[in-house]
């Protein structure tokens, strides 16, 4: 199914202006869950609800409803701070070849190592 | 990052079949194209509760009944996955429940058509979620990280509503002759339909060459109707029934079940707004909006009053 309706003939696009984009109604929450005991959080979506006991609420019901989770965190979307992925970041880890094991040539006869 | 380098380094993670990412440079019609798609694809889950729920009250059974509210309760949080990959782009909810209220943004023309009988419930998870089964697939291969990894979590849930749906046909065409009917029936409305949720043949899709290029499309139209033709048509003829189709045939050569022509002017007409029911569609979803306003007030308000109370900013 195409869920990218087709324009019709002479049919313009709708406009979006970004630069306008004002937030209100509910605010917005990031949603975290622990799929089971001992694997972390991980990062599902995000939702909106007027405070944090809602948002687990509906983290519930949104996210976690064939049993996908044991626990979920709701964080306010407004309050994570996000590093630039402009790749220079991470760069400087591309000529370190030496901090992986596989960088060493250790004979067969040593064992395991 | 310069305009510069973050074009080269788009460029790149598309040659290189990766992700692109909510913070990555991105070209602006790049990330128009996205919403747009994202924005219609959500709403057309939310929509897409209403030809179901309306057999909730009158479904056959207990049991039948259970599954229906899961199903409908799935197509909400199918629309809460979408709306929330499409905001990683820079646009707010409101703003998108705005554009589809007013018929800026539209949805699947197939939530247009009306469920007449308990048949059409078993006909829509079958042949509709059948359809938006293989689309969605193969979008999970798109290069918007977001929409892919929503694309994933949907997929793996939307396999229920469509053996739930061939279920219920199967219990039909095993009942009694009236049964059978309402089978047949519900087929022949639902068929050609189903097929339009492919879109338009590529030749005439205007944007489909660009989508193709960025990688937010990854199989034509055509051809991804041609899968969808190919695994359904047996299918049909395993329950007995007769596909609505004069000029159906089995291609030995090639090895794909050929289809007639679709009636195009009956899938603009409908994308343009005058499906069957287009406009109850719209109403009905403003009104649960409008009538749901003392709910958001009261809720806003009292997260409000239990911030003051314990004197916390959050």
């Amino acid at each position: 199914m195409s869920y990218d309706v087709p324009l019709a003939p002479g049919e313009q696009p709708e406009d979006l202006d970004l630069s306008t984009v004002a937030e209100h109604g509910f605010p917005l929450w990031e949603v975290f869950v622990r799929a089971k005991r001992g694997l972390s959080h991980t990062h599902v979506g995000s939702l909106h609800a007027p405070d944090a006991e809602t948002a687990i609420q509906n983290a519930r019901d949104g996210y976690t409803r064939r049993a996908e989770g044991v626990s979920v965190w709701v964080v306010r979307s407004a309050e994570i701070v996000a590093s630039d992925d402009a790749e220079s970041l991470f760069e400087p880890f591309e000529d370190k070849p030496y901090r992986h094991p596989t960088f060493y040539d250790i004979p067969d006869e040593v064992g395991q190592l | 990052m310069s305009e510069h380098a973050g074009r080269a380094r788009f460029a790149a993670i598309i040659e290189a079949d990766e992700k692109v990412e909510p913070r990555d440079w991105m070209p602006d019609e790049y990330r128009a194209n996205l919403i747009r798609q994202m924005a219609q694809h959500a709403h057309s889950e939310v929509i897409g509760m209403q030809p179901e729920a309306n057999w909730i009250t009158r479904a056959p059974t207990l049991m039948r009944k259970a599954i229906l509210i899961a199903k409908v309760q799935d197509e909400a949080g199918h629309g809460l996955y979408l709306y929330s990959a499409a905001e990683t782009l820079g646009v707010s909810r409101d703003e998108l429940q705005e554009m589809l209220h007013s018929g800026r943004q539209k949805y699947s023309s197939i939530f247009n058509y009306p469920t007449l009988s308990w048949a059409d419930v078993g006909a829509i998870g079958w042949l509709v979620d059948g359809a938006a089964i293989v689309n969605q697939i193969v979008l999970q291969g798109t290069s918007y990280g977001p929409y892919s990894r929503a694309m994933v979590k949907i997929c793996k849930e939307e396999s229920f509503h469509a053996r739930q749906g061939y279920s219920i046909m199967m219990a039909l065409v095993e009942g009694s002759d009236e049964q059978k009917a309402m089978a047949q029936d519900a087929i022949d409305r639902w068929w050609w339909p189903a097929l339009m949720m492919f879109g338009p043949h590529d030749a005439e899709s205007s944007h489909s060459e660009r989508s193709m290029a960025w990688k937010i499309k990854r199989i034509k139209n055509d051809d991804l109707r041609q899968m969808f033709v190919d695994q359904t048509v047996p299918q049909a003829h395993y329950l007995g029934l007769t596909i609505p189709d004069p000029d159906l045939e089995f291609d030995e050569e090639t090895g794909h079940w050929r289809i007639g022509e679709i009636d195009w002017d009956e899938f603009w007409r409908t994308i343009k707004g005058d499906g069957p029911l287009n406009r109850e569609r719209i109403a009905h979803k403003v009104k649960a909006w409008e009538d749901g306003r003392w709910v958001r007030e009261a809720a806003t308000e009292y997260a409000r009053k239990q911030r003051a109370r314990l004197g916390k900013s959050a």
